[in-house]
């Protein structure tokens, strides 16, 4: 096959890519693009395999495609809508692994024929394509574990962990030199693989839970920067081409949950939020907080008018997102005016919620971002705050001493009344006492959100 | 524990202390309910629908009393007519009295109830304190009144409280003049103002000017300086300047207005005189007053308790028992009061109460505890609650993200031109044109992906996890190498990748299929 379609195809096939991301600005849109996604990623594969010919050896690799296959459907069919953010971080650990393994097969096969600069500057595409790579397989998983629950969601804070990360650097940078200037430069990459192992370990170990949103975007950006040295590597444009585009996508997702949170991007990655020594509790509230029964709740949400959910990570735990979605259902069949409220870093990745609420069946022409409504609580009767805390929490507008001071966040306060649930009174993952739960015009719903909403529910079904 | 709620058995009483509602949120408690056979008549509450809330009826009074732990009452005890005893012969060592009780105009019950060694808790001396609003009967029975007395108003005076225009002519809006803007004047307030009147409304406490202002009434404001306000958020005595000044605007507003309700009380003292005789008689005829102070001796000179009396042609109303003129409503809020305070009283909900004497609302509501008077409480620190400010919104939040451009923006792009004309000088043509399909690629992908709903970012993600597995063509095309280990590299690389894009196309779509419009 000559080098001319191939060129031509991969470019069609790059196109598609970009449709595929297009296509993501609106749902209706938004299925038509991953289609085209599909096809560009045939078209690529599939000229890929012709392009080498005899030389294929489908024997191996059809089998190895469609075992990989079989098990990607798998997963991705098993997988529950509230686990995307574990599966997510999976996958990015695949291609950060994937990036690894294709830098050293390059390495070993040694058979390009470079001499010079040239072969200088391709030791260092490998170099930082495996560099890359691993940072982002050994972050993936640690962001997995985190995710899954398996390692503890707190932040791990090694004393000056901040000179560890400047010593890994150095050292990678000085195993770099050593590698391009040896002729055998194996064991260098080999160090230096390991050291990039265990930067993304710590790396992702000092980041706290609430924090994910911004990690997992990271490291979506990472994967996309592994495939993009890759494609240097191998002297590929339509891998650097999707290399480009999904490592830019990462990285603007990185920005918007960093923007949310009004944190600087690289303060989240160094790590520790709320725990260094200059963040001091700030006020802490006392007072009453007002309780109220599942019934009394349902009791106020029969007599209003507008109604907002605002749902936080509390609503994936307890996998209540069904029955929040019939209670939305039950109010829009008394006429009553029910929408959503999705912060941008609800949940534990971006857009968590709104898939969420999109599995329970819930319209998405209903559910808005919080620029869209935050000026909308003020004439809402009945706010309904399912696990949610730090996100509606007014001490990050109202104290500039507060440790979230300056995060936009839901001004759920200004409607008449805020039910909020809440399994108690502990305070949310940045460790701020919330002056709303002790507003008087807050009343507090204890419990398991799951529970609490489905007497609420059956209390409204009556 | 058994908690028992006896018949009221003051004159013309109609309220009960607790509600079918309020039985069953007790009994979740772990309380038990005992209740006097026909107890809530009065209030429209049956013995059947206590009953079926779950609570016991009792025919004999004296029964019901001595089986309680805890008695329930809205007035303070007194001679029990049907039995010919106080009922305070009735009440014992080890029980737990709550009800109204008034200890400062009472000492003499006080010290009978403190003779017979139980624990006695006035729901009138709950400190006004914020987290003790839920209990507080006070604004509960206050807020009833108001609205009671612009409905008594009403049925005196012989117009239209709204202004109209019939074909009959034109009918103008009552005018009404709420003095004391508290919990009573606010809900007469709102009362009034829903009945349509043009509603003035006078306090001493400027601070309540903007509650005032919020339900759409005017606030008629004294052209004097003097803070009316007291501990507990209730007005304190003003200097004679300022009652001066005060009367005068009261004349003033006596001619012109068709309704007065005063509601001026200061905490121990009788109620302060603001309506004199000449004021009654400045009035037009037909006028109403209703004064709410009437227990107090009232804040019109001719004011009658208990009674509606015509003098100088204004009718002029001195009911003491508004709240009681509501008794399914007042029984209600005053229900809660109480399952509020006993909630509190029984943290752990195992039905038992303990009486907290380092809790400041407890403390403050307990006047006899086994046996010994403890009233008056010590005064609490904390006043009355401040209007809350934490909601107001502090200046626009300083973002972090600085914006881009300016002179630091221009000196790195320079750095970053100079960097890659260095590089070109060095690197191969080949490398070059990558550079440049990488940078370019990278602005396209920031600009489609600016365009992505945010509704839609958890696909995103998943759909770049899908494409980013082209790596896989990296791979497959390393397979054919000679190395063997080159080729097992390369085969886990495209086994990974395919789970890679195969798990991430698939999940996608599973994900976008769900993101519907309206119901199906």
């Amino acid at each position: 096959m000559s080098s001319g379609i191939v060129t031509g195809s991969y470019i069609i096939a790059a196109v598609l890519f970009i449709f595929s991301l297009g296509g993501l600005s609106h749902p209706r849109t938004a299925r038509r693009g991953n289609f085209y996604g599909m096809v560009g990623m045939g078209i690529a594969i599939a000229v890929t395999i012709l392009l080498l010919g005899e030389s294929a050896n489908l024997k191996l690799l059809a089998p190895v495609m469609l075992i990989g296959a079989l098990i990607g459907l798998t997963v991705a069919y098993r997988v529950q809508m509230t686990e995307m953010p574990e599966l997510v971080a999976v996958l990015h650990s695949f291609v950060g692994m994937a990036a690894v393994l294709i830098g050293f097969a390059t390495y070993l096969d040694g058979s390009d024929g470079y001499v010079g600069v040239a072969k200088v500057i391709h030791e260092v595409e490998i170099y930082i394509g495996v560099l890359i790579g691993a940072v982002t397989f050994s972050g993936s998983v640690i962001a997995f574990g985190k995710l899954k629950g398996i390692i503890s969601g707190k932040p791990l804070l090694l004393p000056a962990r901040h000179w560890i990360n400047l010593g890994l650097g150095i050292a990678s940078v000085f195993l770099g030199v050593e590698f391009v200037s040896t002729t055998d430069g194996m064991s260098s990459l080999l160090i230096m693989t390991a050291i990039a192992l265990l930067f993304g370990v710590h790396m992702v170990m000092a980041i706290g839970g609430a924090d994910m949103p911004v990690v997992v975007s990271m490291l979506n950006s990472y994967s996309g920067w592994a495939a993009a040295a890759t494609g240097f590597m191998l002297s590929n444009d339509l891998l650097i081409v999707t290399g480009a585009l999904v490592g830019s996508s990462g990285a603007i997702l990185s920005y918007i949950m960093c923007r949310a949170m009004n944190r600087n991007f690289i303060s989240v990655i160094a790590g520790g939020f709320g725990t260094g020594s200059s963040s001091v509790s700030s006020a802490t509230y006392d007072g009453e907080v007002n309780e109220i029964l599942s019934n009394e709740t349902a009791d106020i949400l029969r007599e209003a008018g507008r109604v907002i959910i605002v749902p936080g990570y509390g609503m994936a735990v307890a996998q209540a997102q069904n029955t929040v979605s019939e209670i939305s259902n039950i109010l829009n069949d008394t006429k009553k005016d029910v929408r959503f409220a999705i912060h941008p870093v609800a949940g534990r990745m971006p857009g968590h919620m709104n898939v969420l609420l999109a599995e329970a069946r819930v319209s998405y022409d209903v559910v808005f971002e919080m620029d869209e409504i935050n000026g909308e609580f003020t004439d809402t009767d009945v706010v309904l705050v399912v696990g949610a805390n730090d996100i509606v929490n007014p001490s990050a507008l109202s104290e500039p001493e507060s440790p979230i001071a300056g995060m936009p966040v839901l001004e759920v306060w200004n409607a008449a009344t805020v039910v909020v649930l809440k399994r108690g009174m502990a305070s949310g993952y940045a460790g701020v006492d919330n002056p709303l739960f002790f507003n008087e015009n807050t009343r507090m719903l204890f419990g398991d959100a799951k529970q609490s909403l489905d007497s609420i529910l059956s209390e409204l079904s009556r | 524990m058994k908690i028992g709620i006896p018949s009221e058995v003051h004159g013309n009483e109609r309220r009960v202390a607790i509600t079918p509602d309020v039985v069953e949120q007790l009994i979740k408690l772990g309380f038990e309910i005992a209740i006097e056979s026909g107890a809530g008549e009065k209030a429209s509450f049956s013995d059947t629908s206590f009953s079926s809330a779950g609570a016991q009826i009792v025919a004999d009074t004296r029964s019901l009393w001595e089986g309680a732990d805890i008695i329930l009452k809205v007035r303070a005890p007194e001679r029990h007519p049907g039995l010919g005893l106080h009922e305070v012969e009735l009440f014992g060592k080890g029980q737990t009295l709550i009800c109204f009780l008034w200890p400062a105009q009472n000492e003499g019950l006080i010290k009978m109830l403190s003779e017979t060694g139980g624990s006695v808790l006035a729901m009138d001396c709950i400190p006004r304190i914020s987290r003790a609003q839920k209990m507080d009967a006070l604004s509960s029975m206050a807020n009833i009144a108001g609205y009671r007395a612009i409905i008594e108003a009403a049925g005196q005076f012989g117009r239209f409280f709204t202004g109209q225009i019939t074909a009959a002519g034109k009918v103008p809006p009552a005018k009404v003049l709420v003095i004391g803007a508290g919990v009573a004047g606010l809900a007469a307030i709102g009362s009034a103002k829903s009945l349509g009147a043009i509603v003035r409304a006078f306090d001493t406490r400027p601070e309540v000017k903007e509650q005032v202002e919020s339900m759409n009434a005017e606030f008629l404001l004294l052209e004097f300086e003097e803070d009316g306000s007291g501990s507990g958020g209730y007005a304190k005595t003003m200097s004679p300047e300022f009652i001066k000044a005060e009367m005068e605007l009261f004349a003033e507003q006596a001619k012109e207005v068709d309704i007065i309700v005063t509601t001026a009380l200061i905490p121990g003292k009788p109620a302060p005189k603001l309506i004199t005789v000449d004021m009654v008689k400045s009035m037009k005829a037909g006028s109403v007053i209703v004064d709410l102070a009437a227990e107090q001796g009232g804040n019109c000179e001719l004011t009658s308790p208990d009674e509606i009396v015509v003098k100088e042609e204004v009718t002029i109303i001195g009911y003491t028992d508004l709240p009681s003129r509501l008794p399914a409503q007042a029984s209600q809020l005053y229900g809660t009061n109480l399952k509020h305070l006993l909630s509190e009283m029984c943290p752990d909900h195992d039905g038992r109460i303990s009486v907290d004497m380092e809790d400041d609302a407890i403390r403050g509501a307990t006047v006899v505890h086994a046996g010994e008077v403890t009233w008056p409480a010590p005064p609490i620190a904390t006043a009355a609650p401040t209007p809350k400010k934490s909601a107001e919104r502090s200046p626009e939040p300083t973002p972090v993200a600085k914006e881009g451009g300016g002179f630091g923006g221009m000196v790195g792009f320079g750095l970053v031109g100079v960097g890659l004309l260095l590089l070109a000088r060095v690197a191969p043509p080949d490398f070059m044109s990558h550079l440049t399909v990488f940078v370019l690629a990278c602005f396209v992908g920031y600009q489609v992906v600016w365009n992505v709903t945010p509704a839609l970012h958890t696909p995103l993600m998943s759909v770049t996890n899908a494409i980013s597995g082209i790596i896989v063509i990296g791979a497959i095309l390393q397979i054919p190498s000679g190395n063997s280990l080159v080729a097992f590299l390369a085969s886990i690389a495209v086994l990974i990748a395919t789970i890679n894009i195969a798990g991430g196309f698939y999940v996608t779509q599973r994900m976008l299929r769900m993101f519907q419009k309206g119901k199906n």
